[in-house]
Protein backbone atom coordinates (compact mmCIF):
# COMPACT_ATOMS: atom_id res chain seq x y z
CA UNK A 1 0.00 0.00 0.00
CA UNK A 2 1.12 3.57 -0.76
CA UNK A 3 3.04 5.63 1.76
CA UNK A 4 0.77 7.77 3.95
CA UNK A 5 0.37 11.13 2.27
CA UNK A 6 1.81 13.16 5.15
CA UNK A 7 5.11 11.28 4.72
CA UNK A 8 5.53 11.76 0.97
CA UNK A 9 8.25 14.30 0.03
CA UNK A 10 7.99 16.50 -3.07
CA UNK A 11 10.74 14.53 -4.80
CA UNK A 12 8.80 11.30 -4.44
CA UNK A 13 5.80 12.56 -6.39
CA UNK A 14 5.39 11.28 -9.92
CA UNK A 15 5.57 13.81 -12.76
CA UNK A 16 2.24 15.66 -12.78
CA UNK A 17 1.24 13.81 -9.59
CA UNK A 18 0.17 10.87 -11.72
CA UNK A 19 -1.03 7.93 -9.66
CA UNK A 20 0.25 4.72 -11.20
CA UNK A 21 -0.66 2.39 -8.35
CA UNK A 22 -4.24 1.16 -8.90
CA UNK A 23 -6.59 1.33 -5.95
CA UNK A 24 -4.38 3.33 -3.63
CA UNK A 25 -7.38 5.46 -2.64
CA UNK A 26 -7.92 2.62 -0.15
CA UNK A 27 -5.03 4.05 1.86
CA UNK A 28 -6.91 7.27 2.46
CA UNK A 29 -8.31 7.43 5.98
CA UNK A 30 -11.73 9.04 5.51
CA UNK A 31 -12.21 8.21 9.18
CA UNK A 32 -10.20 11.38 9.88
CA UNK A 33 -13.23 13.48 8.95
CA UNK A 34 -15.39 12.06 11.72
CA UNK A 35 -16.69 14.16 14.61
CA UNK A 36 -19.22 11.53 15.73
CA UNK A 37 -18.98 7.76 15.49
CA UNK A 38 -21.60 5.04 15.17
CA UNK A 39 -22.09 2.67 18.08
CA UNK A 40 -23.65 -0.69 17.28
CA UNK A 41 -26.07 -2.51 19.55
CA UNK A 42 -26.04 -6.09 18.33
CA UNK A 43 -29.05 -7.04 20.48
CA UNK A 44 -31.37 -4.83 18.45
CA UNK A 45 -29.98 -5.86 15.05
CA UNK A 46 -32.24 -7.97 12.82
CA UNK A 47 -29.48 -8.54 10.22
CA UNK A 48 -31.40 -6.84 7.43
CA UNK A 49 -28.26 -5.32 5.82
CA UNK A 50 -29.89 -1.93 5.18
CA UNK A 51 -27.03 -0.03 6.82
CA UNK A 52 -24.53 -1.91 4.65
CA UNK A 53 -26.40 -0.88 1.49
CA UNK A 54 -26.72 2.78 2.46
CA UNK A 55 -23.25 3.47 3.88
CA UNK A 56 -21.63 5.80 1.30
CA UNK A 57 -18.11 4.73 2.29
CA UNK A 58 -18.58 0.97 2.40
CA UNK A 59 -17.47 1.23 5.99
CA UNK A 60 -19.84 -1.47 7.13
CA UNK A 61 -18.93 -5.11 6.82
CA UNK A 62 -21.45 -7.94 7.00
CA UNK A 63 -19.98 -10.77 9.01
CA UNK A 64 -20.48 -14.49 8.32
CA UNK A 65 -23.29 -14.68 10.86
CA UNK A 66 -25.14 -11.73 9.27
CA UNK A 67 -24.37 -9.21 11.97
CA UNK A 68 -22.39 -6.14 11.06
CA UNK A 69 -19.19 -4.36 11.98
CA UNK A 70 -18.16 -0.71 11.43
CA UNK A 71 -14.73 -0.02 9.93
CA UNK A 72 -13.71 3.19 11.66
CA UNK A 73 -10.69 3.65 9.33
CA UNK A 74 -13.18 4.66 6.65
CA UNK A 75 -16.38 5.62 8.51
CA UNK A 76 -16.64 9.39 8.22
CA UNK A 77 -19.45 9.72 10.70
CA UNK A 78 -22.26 10.85 8.41
CA UNK A 79 -24.95 9.08 10.44
CA UNK A 80 -26.76 7.64 7.44
CA UNK A 81 -26.65 4.11 8.89
CA UNK A 82 -28.32 5.43 12.04
CA UNK A 83 -31.01 7.13 10.01
CA UNK A 84 -31.70 4.04 7.88
CA UNK A 85 -31.58 1.28 10.51
CA UNK A 86 -35.20 0.13 11.07
CA UNK A 87 -34.59 -1.03 14.64
CA UNK A 88 -32.43 1.80 16.00
CA UNK A 89 -29.55 -0.63 16.46
CA UNK A 90 -27.01 2.11 15.74
CA UNK A 91 -26.60 5.43 17.54
CA UNK A 92 -24.10 8.26 17.12
CA UNK A 93 -21.82 9.40 19.93
CA UNK A 94 -19.36 12.28 19.93
CA UNK A 95 -15.81 11.28 19.08
CA UNK A 96 -14.52 12.55 22.43
CA UNK A 97 -16.80 10.14 24.33
CA UNK B 1 17.76 23.64 -48.74
CA UNK B 2 15.76 26.00 -46.63
CA UNK B 3 13.46 28.17 -48.69
CA UNK B 4 12.61 31.80 -48.01
CA UNK B 5 9.00 32.80 -48.63
CA UNK B 6 7.06 36.03 -48.19
CA UNK B 7 4.05 35.06 -46.09
CA UNK B 8 1.59 36.37 -43.51
CA UNK B 9 2.98 35.48 -40.09
CA UNK B 10 -0.24 33.70 -39.02
CA UNK B 11 -0.07 31.45 -42.06
CA UNK B 12 3.61 30.72 -41.45
CA UNK B 13 2.76 29.84 -37.84
CA UNK B 14 0.08 27.42 -39.02
CA UNK B 15 2.48 25.92 -41.54
CA UNK B 16 4.94 25.33 -38.71
CA UNK B 17 2.24 23.54 -36.72
CA UNK B 18 1.64 21.40 -39.79
CA UNK B 19 5.36 20.63 -40.11
CA UNK B 20 5.48 19.79 -36.40
CA UNK B 21 3.02 17.04 -37.32
CA UNK B 22 0.62 17.65 -34.46
CA UNK B 23 -2.04 15.05 -33.72
CA UNK B 24 -4.79 17.22 -32.26
CA UNK B 25 -5.77 20.84 -32.84
CA UNK B 26 -8.54 22.26 -30.69
CA UNK B 27 -9.16 25.98 -31.01
CA UNK B 28 -11.86 28.58 -31.20
CA UNK B 29 -11.36 31.50 -33.56
CA UNK B 30 -10.81 34.89 -31.97
CA UNK B 31 -9.35 38.11 -33.35
CA UNK B 32 -6.40 38.46 -33.97
CA UNK B 33 -5.55 34.74 -33.80
CA UNK B 34 -8.17 33.76 -36.41
CA UNK B 35 -5.96 33.27 -39.46
CA UNK B 36 -3.86 30.67 -37.66
CA UNK B 37 -6.87 28.50 -36.85
CA UNK B 38 -8.49 29.05 -40.24
CA UNK B 39 -5.38 27.94 -42.07
CA UNK B 40 -4.99 24.90 -39.85
CA UNK B 41 -8.58 23.84 -40.52
CA UNK B 42 -7.77 24.05 -44.22
CA UNK B 43 -4.60 21.98 -44.06
CA UNK B 44 -6.38 19.30 -42.05
CA UNK B 45 -9.42 19.37 -44.34
CA UNK B 46 -7.41 19.05 -47.54
CA UNK B 47 -5.34 16.20 -46.17
CA UNK B 48 -2.00 17.99 -45.85
CA UNK B 49 -1.94 17.19 -42.13
CA UNK B 50 -3.25 13.99 -40.60
CA UNK B 51 -4.66 15.40 -37.39
CA UNK B 52 -7.91 15.73 -35.52
CA UNK B 53 -9.19 19.28 -35.90
CA UNK B 54 -11.75 19.79 -33.16
CA UNK B 55 -13.90 22.90 -33.67
CA UNK B 56 -14.78 23.41 -30.03
CA UNK B 57 -17.54 25.69 -28.74
CA UNK B 58 -15.29 27.79 -26.50
CA UNK B 59 -11.70 28.34 -25.44
CA UNK B 60 -12.44 26.61 -22.15
CA UNK B 61 -13.20 23.53 -24.21
CA UNK B 62 -10.18 24.10 -26.46
CA UNK B 63 -7.81 23.81 -23.54
CA UNK B 64 -9.85 20.99 -22.02
CA UNK B 65 -9.64 19.00 -25.25
CA UNK B 66 -5.89 19.62 -25.51
CA UNK B 67 -5.46 18.52 -21.90
CA UNK B 68 -7.29 15.28 -22.60
CA UNK B 69 -5.56 14.58 -25.89
CA UNK B 70 -2.13 15.40 -24.49
CA UNK B 71 -2.85 13.13 -21.53
CA UNK B 72 -3.57 10.39 -24.06
CA UNK B 73 -0.16 10.98 -25.63
CA UNK B 74 -1.14 13.13 -28.62
CA UNK B 75 0.92 16.15 -29.69
CA UNK B 76 -1.68 18.86 -29.08
CA UNK B 77 -1.98 22.45 -30.21
CA UNK B 78 -4.16 25.44 -29.52
CA UNK B 79 -3.97 29.17 -29.92
CA UNK B 80 -6.00 32.09 -28.64
CA UNK B 81 -6.03 35.75 -27.62
CA UNK B 82 -7.29 37.99 -24.84
CA UNK B 83 -10.84 37.02 -23.78
CA UNK B 84 -10.24 33.53 -25.10
CA UNK B 85 -7.31 33.12 -22.77
CA UNK B 86 -9.35 34.51 -19.89
CA UNK B 87 -12.07 31.98 -20.59
CA UNK B 88 -9.66 29.04 -20.80
CA UNK B 89 -7.56 30.15 -17.85
CA UNK B 90 -9.07 27.63 -15.44
CA UNK B 91 -7.69 24.79 -17.52
CA UNK B 92 -4.41 26.56 -18.37
CA UNK B 93 -3.36 26.16 -14.74
CA UNK B 94 -4.41 22.51 -14.66
CA UNK B 95 -2.43 21.66 -17.78
CA UNK B 96 0.84 22.74 -16.22
CA UNK B 97 0.11 20.98 -12.95
CA UNK B 98 -0.50 17.79 -14.96
CA UNK B 99 2.80 18.46 -16.78
CA UNK B 100 1.30 18.12 -20.26
CA UNK B 101 3.46 19.39 -23.15
CA UNK B 102 0.83 21.37 -25.07
CA UNK B 103 1.93 24.22 -27.31
CA UNK B 104 -0.13 27.40 -27.37
CA UNK B 105 0.41 30.43 -29.56
CA UNK B 106 -0.99 33.48 -27.82
CA UNK B 107 -1.69 36.32 -30.25
CA UNK B 108 -1.45 39.04 -27.62
CA UNK B 109 -4.42 41.38 -27.37
CA UNK B 110 -5.69 43.62 -24.61
CA UNK B 111 -8.30 42.35 -22.20
CA UNK B 112 -11.74 43.98 -22.04
CA UNK B 113 -12.98 46.44 -20.98
CA UNK B 114 -13.43 48.66 -22.75
CA UNK B 115 -13.67 46.15 -25.53
CA UNK B 116 -10.52 46.30 -27.61
CA UNK B 117 -9.16 43.97 -30.24
CA UNK B 118 -5.74 45.61 -30.39
CA UNK B 119 -2.38 44.52 -29.17
CA UNK B 120 -0.76 44.73 -25.77
CA UNK B 121 0.33 42.19 -23.13
CA UNK B 122 -2.52 42.37 -20.63
CA UNK B 123 -3.74 38.92 -21.62
CA UNK B 124 -0.54 37.01 -20.91
CA UNK B 125 0.21 39.01 -17.78
CA UNK B 126 -3.17 37.99 -16.36
CA UNK B 127 -1.95 34.38 -16.23
CA UNK B 128 1.71 35.07 -15.52
CA UNK B 129 1.72 32.50 -12.72
CA UNK B 130 0.06 29.69 -14.64
CA UNK B 131 3.18 27.50 -14.58
CA UNK B 132 3.78 27.37 -18.34
CA UNK B 133 7.07 28.07 -20.03
CA UNK B 134 6.48 31.48 -21.62
CA UNK B 135 8.49 33.15 -24.37
CA UNK B 136 8.06 36.35 -26.35
CA UNK B 137 8.95 36.59 -30.01
CA UNK B 138 9.70 39.62 -32.15
CA UNK B 139 9.05 38.67 -35.75
CA UNK B 140 7.54 36.04 -38.02
CA UNK B 141 10.66 33.93 -38.26
CA UNK B 142 10.81 33.68 -34.49
CA UNK B 143 7.17 32.57 -34.37
CA UNK B 144 7.80 29.88 -36.98
CA UNK B 145 10.95 28.67 -35.22
CA UNK B 146 9.36 28.58 -31.78
CA UNK B 147 6.68 26.12 -32.80
CA UNK B 148 9.43 23.49 -33.19
CA UNK B 149 11.50 24.77 -30.28
CA UNK B 150 8.39 24.86 -28.10
CA UNK B 151 7.46 21.22 -28.67
CA UNK B 152 11.09 20.17 -28.42
CA UNK B 153 11.40 21.72 -24.95
CA UNK B 154 7.91 20.84 -23.75
CA UNK B 155 8.18 17.15 -24.66
CA UNK B 156 11.69 16.72 -23.25
CA UNK B 157 11.38 14.03 -20.56
CA UNK B 158 13.32 16.31 -18.25
CA UNK B 159 10.81 19.11 -18.75
CA UNK B 160 7.26 17.92 -19.57
CA UNK B 161 5.60 21.31 -19.30
CA UNK B 162 3.27 23.28 -21.57
CA UNK B 163 4.86 26.00 -23.69
CA UNK B 164 3.35 29.36 -24.60
CA UNK B 165 4.64 31.55 -27.41
CA UNK B 166 3.59 35.19 -27.17
CA UNK B 167 3.31 37.00 -30.48
CA UNK B 168 1.86 40.47 -30.79
CA UNK B 169 -1.59 40.59 -32.34
CA UNK B 170 -1.95 42.36 -35.70
CA UNK B 171 1.48 44.01 -35.71
CA UNK B 172 2.90 40.52 -35.98
CA UNK B 173 0.04 38.13 -36.77
CA UNK B 174 -1.24 40.11 -39.75
CA UNK B 175 1.94 41.32 -41.43
CA UNK B 176 3.68 39.70 -44.36
CA UNK B 177 7.30 38.90 -43.66
CA UNK B 178 10.04 36.85 -45.28
CA UNK B 179 10.12 33.47 -43.53
CA UNK B 180 12.83 30.88 -44.00
CA UNK B 181 11.13 27.49 -44.07
CA UNK B 182 12.87 24.39 -42.76
CA UNK B 183 13.01 21.21 -44.78
CA UNK B 184 10.71 18.58 -43.35
CA UNK B 185 13.56 16.14 -42.69
CA UNK B 186 15.31 18.75 -40.56
CA UNK B 187 12.14 19.34 -38.57
CA UNK B 188 11.67 15.59 -38.12
CA UNK B 189 15.21 15.19 -36.87
CA UNK B 190 14.92 18.09 -34.43
CA UNK B 191 11.46 17.07 -33.26
CA UNK B 192 11.05 13.30 -32.95
CA UNK B 193 7.59 11.87 -32.16
CA UNK B 194 6.29 12.56 -28.66
CA UNK B 195 7.01 9.74 -26.21
CA UNK B 196 4.91 10.46 -23.11
CA UNK B 197 6.16 9.33 -19.71
CA UNK B 198 2.60 8.60 -18.62
CA UNK B 199 -0.46 8.44 -20.81
CA UNK B 200 -4.06 7.40 -20.48
CA UNK B 201 -4.27 3.89 -21.86
CA UNK B 202 -6.45 0.96 -20.73
CA UNK B 203 -3.45 -1.40 -20.74
CA UNK B 204 -1.61 0.72 -18.16
CA UNK B 205 -4.25 2.52 -16.12
CA UNK B 206 -3.16 5.63 -14.24
CA UNK B 207 -4.99 8.44 -12.50
CA UNK B 208 -4.32 12.00 -13.62
CA UNK B 209 -5.73 15.02 -11.84
CA UNK B 210 -6.46 13.45 -8.49
CA UNK B 211 -7.06 15.69 -5.51
CA UNK B 212 -4.50 16.57 -2.88
CA UNK B 213 -5.28 17.26 0.74
CA UNK B 214 -3.48 19.93 2.77
CA UNK B 215 -1.10 17.15 3.84
CA UNK B 216 0.23 16.88 0.28
CA UNK B 217 -0.66 20.02 -1.70
CA UNK B 218 2.42 21.97 -0.63
CA UNK B 219 4.64 19.16 -1.89
CA UNK B 220 2.85 19.16 -5.27
CA UNK B 221 3.45 22.90 -5.63
CA UNK B 222 7.11 22.58 -4.68
CA UNK B 223 7.52 19.91 -7.34
CA UNK B 224 5.75 22.11 -9.88
CA UNK B 225 7.75 25.28 -9.29
CA UNK B 226 10.99 23.28 -9.30
CA UNK B 227 10.00 21.70 -12.61
CA UNK B 228 9.70 25.16 -14.20
CA UNK B 229 12.95 26.47 -12.75
CA UNK B 230 14.74 23.28 -13.72
CA UNK B 231 13.46 23.57 -17.29
CA UNK B 232 15.95 26.39 -17.94
CA UNK B 233 18.93 24.30 -19.11
CA UNK B 234 16.69 22.32 -21.47
CA UNK B 235 15.32 25.53 -22.98
CA UNK B 236 18.91 26.68 -23.52
CA UNK B 237 19.85 23.32 -25.02
CA UNK B 238 16.92 23.36 -27.44
CA UNK B 239 17.81 26.89 -28.53
CA UNK B 240 21.47 25.96 -28.95
CA UNK B 241 20.68 22.93 -31.06
CA UNK B 242 18.23 24.90 -33.15
CA UNK B 243 20.87 27.55 -33.70
CA UNK B 244 23.48 24.97 -34.70
CA UNK B 245 21.02 23.65 -37.25
CA UNK B 246 19.71 26.91 -38.70
CA UNK B 247 22.17 29.63 -37.68
CA UNK B 248 19.39 31.34 -35.72
CA UNK B 249 20.39 31.41 -32.06
CA UNK B 250 17.99 32.48 -29.32
CA UNK B 251 18.73 33.50 -25.73
CA UNK B 252 16.64 34.11 -22.60
CA UNK B 253 17.80 37.73 -22.54
CA UNK B 254 19.06 39.40 -25.70
CA UNK B 255 21.03 42.59 -25.90
CA UNK B 256 21.43 45.26 -28.54
CA UNK B 257 24.40 47.59 -28.32
CA UNK B 258 24.68 47.34 -24.54
CA UNK B 259 28.49 47.47 -24.43
CA UNK B 260 29.35 50.42 -22.22
CA UNK B 261 25.69 51.46 -21.93
CA UNK B 262 24.87 53.52 -18.82
CA UNK B 263 21.19 53.56 -19.72
CA UNK B 264 19.37 50.38 -20.66
CA UNK B 265 15.92 50.16 -22.17
CA UNK B 266 14.05 46.91 -21.45
CA UNK B 267 11.33 45.61 -23.79
CA UNK B 268 9.41 42.46 -24.66
CA UNK B 269 7.90 41.36 -27.94
CA UNK B 270 7.77 42.96 -31.36
CA UNK B 271 8.22 46.55 -30.17
CA UNK B 272 11.80 45.54 -29.44
CA UNK B 273 12.54 45.90 -33.15
CA UNK B 274 11.21 49.46 -33.13
CA UNK B 275 13.28 50.18 -30.03
CA UNK B 276 16.49 49.29 -31.86
CA UNK B 277 15.91 52.29 -34.15
CA UNK B 278 15.70 54.56 -31.10
CA UNK B 279 18.93 53.06 -29.74
CA UNK B 280 20.65 53.67 -33.09
CA UNK B 281 19.64 57.31 -33.15
CA UNK B 282 20.57 57.92 -29.49
CA UNK B 283 23.94 56.23 -29.92
CA UNK B 284 24.45 58.30 -33.06
CA UNK B 285 24.01 61.37 -30.86
CA UNK B 286 26.63 59.99 -28.46
CA UNK B 287 24.24 58.72 -25.78
CA UNK B 288 25.41 55.52 -24.00
CA UNK B 289 22.05 53.78 -24.37
CA UNK B 290 21.49 50.07 -25.06
CA UNK B 291 18.55 47.69 -25.33
CA UNK B 292 17.77 44.51 -23.38
CA UNK B 293 14.97 42.26 -24.61
CA UNK B 294 13.37 39.69 -22.34
CA UNK B 295 12.61 36.68 -24.50
CA UNK B 296 12.09 34.10 -21.75
CA UNK B 297 9.45 35.28 -19.31
CA UNK B 298 9.03 32.00 -17.39
CA UNK B 299 11.24 30.61 -16.00
CA UNK B 300 12.56 34.15 -15.46
CA UNK B 301 16.24 34.42 -16.38
CA UNK B 302 17.43 36.29 -13.27
CA UNK B 303 21.16 35.69 -13.75
CA UNK B 304 21.20 36.47 -17.45
CA UNK B 305 19.23 39.64 -16.83
CA UNK B 306 21.53 40.89 -14.06
CA UNK B 307 24.49 40.30 -16.32
CA UNK B 308 22.86 42.18 -19.21
CA UNK B 309 22.27 45.35 -17.15
CA UNK B 310 25.41 45.09 -15.02
CA UNK B 311 26.95 48.36 -16.23
CA UNK B 312 23.78 50.48 -16.20
CA UNK B 313 22.94 53.36 -13.85
CA UNK B 314 19.44 53.74 -15.24
CA UNK B 315 17.06 51.01 -16.42
CA UNK B 316 13.99 52.14 -18.33
CA UNK B 317 11.39 49.40 -18.50
CA UNK B 318 8.58 49.47 -21.00
CA UNK B 319 5.57 47.47 -19.90
CA UNK B 320 2.55 46.69 -22.04
CA UNK B 321 0.22 45.89 -19.17
CA UNK B 322 -0.70 47.57 -15.93
CA UNK B 323 -1.02 46.18 -12.44
CA UNK B 324 -3.95 48.26 -11.22
CA UNK B 325 -3.33 49.85 -7.87
CA UNK B 326 0.09 48.23 -7.80
CA UNK B 327 3.67 49.18 -8.57
CA UNK B 328 3.25 49.88 -12.31
CA UNK B 329 3.77 47.16 -14.89
CA UNK B 330 4.46 43.47 -14.24
CA UNK B 331 7.77 43.46 -16.13
CA UNK B 332 9.13 46.36 -14.09
CA UNK B 333 8.03 44.62 -10.87
CA UNK B 334 9.98 41.57 -11.88
CA UNK B 335 13.03 43.60 -12.73
CA UNK B 336 12.94 45.54 -9.48
CA UNK B 337 12.85 42.30 -7.52
CA UNK B 338 15.59 40.81 -9.71
CA UNK B 339 17.88 43.73 -8.88
CA UNK B 340 16.81 44.50 -5.32
CA UNK B 341 19.53 42.51 -3.62
CA UNK B 342 22.32 44.01 -5.73
CA UNK B 343 24.78 46.11 -3.81
CA UNK B 344 24.88 48.67 -6.61
CA UNK B 345 21.43 48.90 -8.05
CA UNK B 346 20.46 51.03 -11.06
CA UNK B 347 17.57 53.50 -10.86
CA UNK B 348 14.49 51.89 -12.42
CA UNK B 349 11.87 53.90 -14.27
CA UNK B 350 8.78 52.28 -15.73
CA UNK B 351 6.64 53.34 -18.68
CA UNK B 352 3.44 51.59 -19.56
CA UNK B 353 3.11 52.15 -23.28
CA UNK B 354 1.52 50.75 -26.39
CA UNK B 355 -1.64 49.78 -24.54
CA UNK B 356 -4.40 48.39 -26.78
CA UNK B 357 -2.52 49.03 -29.97
CA UNK B 358 -1.52 52.63 -29.42
CA UNK B 359 1.46 53.21 -31.64
CA UNK B 360 4.93 53.44 -30.12
CA UNK B 361 7.35 55.00 -32.61
CA UNK B 362 11.14 55.18 -32.31
CA UNK B 363 10.78 58.85 -31.23
CA UNK B 364 8.58 57.71 -28.35
CA UNK B 365 11.35 55.49 -27.01
CA UNK B 366 13.77 58.40 -27.32
CA UNK B 367 11.30 60.56 -25.43
CA UNK B 368 10.83 57.97 -22.67
CA UNK B 369 14.56 57.64 -22.17
CA UNK B 370 15.01 61.42 -22.05
CA UNK B 371 12.18 61.81 -19.53
CA UNK B 372 13.68 59.08 -17.35
CA UNK B 373 17.07 60.81 -17.46
CA UNK B 374 15.64 64.21 -16.59
CA UNK B 375 13.19 63.33 -13.83
CA UNK B 376 14.86 61.90 -10.70
CA UNK B 377 13.55 59.07 -8.54
CA UNK B 378 11.81 55.83 -9.33
CA UNK B 379 8.34 56.13 -10.75
CA UNK B 380 5.99 54.81 -13.36
CA UNK B 381 3.58 56.45 -15.74
CA UNK B 382 1.25 55.67 -18.58
CA UNK B 383 3.22 57.04 -21.47
CA UNK B 384 1.47 59.63 -23.61
CA UNK B 385 -1.75 59.75 -21.58
CA UNK B 386 -3.71 62.98 -22.11
CA UNK B 387 -3.97 64.92 -18.86
S1 LIG C 1 -21.80 6.80 9.94
FE1 LIG C 1 -21.89 7.00 7.71
S2 LIG C 1 -19.88 6.38 7.07
FE2 LIG C 1 -20.06 5.68 9.14
S3 LIG C 1 -20.77 3.61 8.95
FE3 LIG C 1 -22.59 4.88 9.17
S4 LIG C 1 -23.22 5.32 7.10
FE4 LIG C 1 -21.13 4.56 6.98
S1 LIG D 1 -29.74 -1.61 9.40
FE1 LIG D 1 -29.81 -1.95 11.60
S2 LIG D 1 -30.85 -3.85 11.78
FE2 LIG D 1 -30.25 -3.74 9.67
S3 LIG D 1 -28.25 -4.77 9.63
FE3 LIG D 1 -27.84 -2.63 9.97
S4 LIG D 1 -27.72 -2.44 12.17
FE4 LIG D 1 -28.69 -4.35 11.76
Amino acid sequence: MAKPEHEITWKELNVGCVIDEPGNAAAYRTGDWRSQRPVYNKDRCIRCGTCYIFCPDMAIKILADGYIEHDLYYCKGCGICVEECPTDAITMVDEEE
Amino acid sequence: MATRVGMEVSIAAAEAVKQANVDVIAAYPITPQTHIVEHLSEVVNNGELDAEFIPVESEHSAMSVCTGSSAAGARSFTCTSSQGLALMSEIVYITSSLRLPILMLLANRSLSGPLSIWNDHTDVMSIRDCGWIQVFVENGQEVYDHVFIGYRVAEDRNVLLPFMVNLDGFVLTHVIEPIEFLDQEIVDRYLPPYQPKYSLHPDHPVTMGAFATPALYTETKKAQTESLTEAMPYVLKAWQEFGDMTGRYYHPVETYKTEGAKVVLVTQGSLSETATLAIDSLQGAGEPVGLVKIRLWRPFPFEEFKEAVAGADLVVVMDRAISYGGPGGPLASEIRSALYAQEKRPRIVNFIAGIAGRDVAPEDFVHMIQQAQERPGEWYELYGVRE
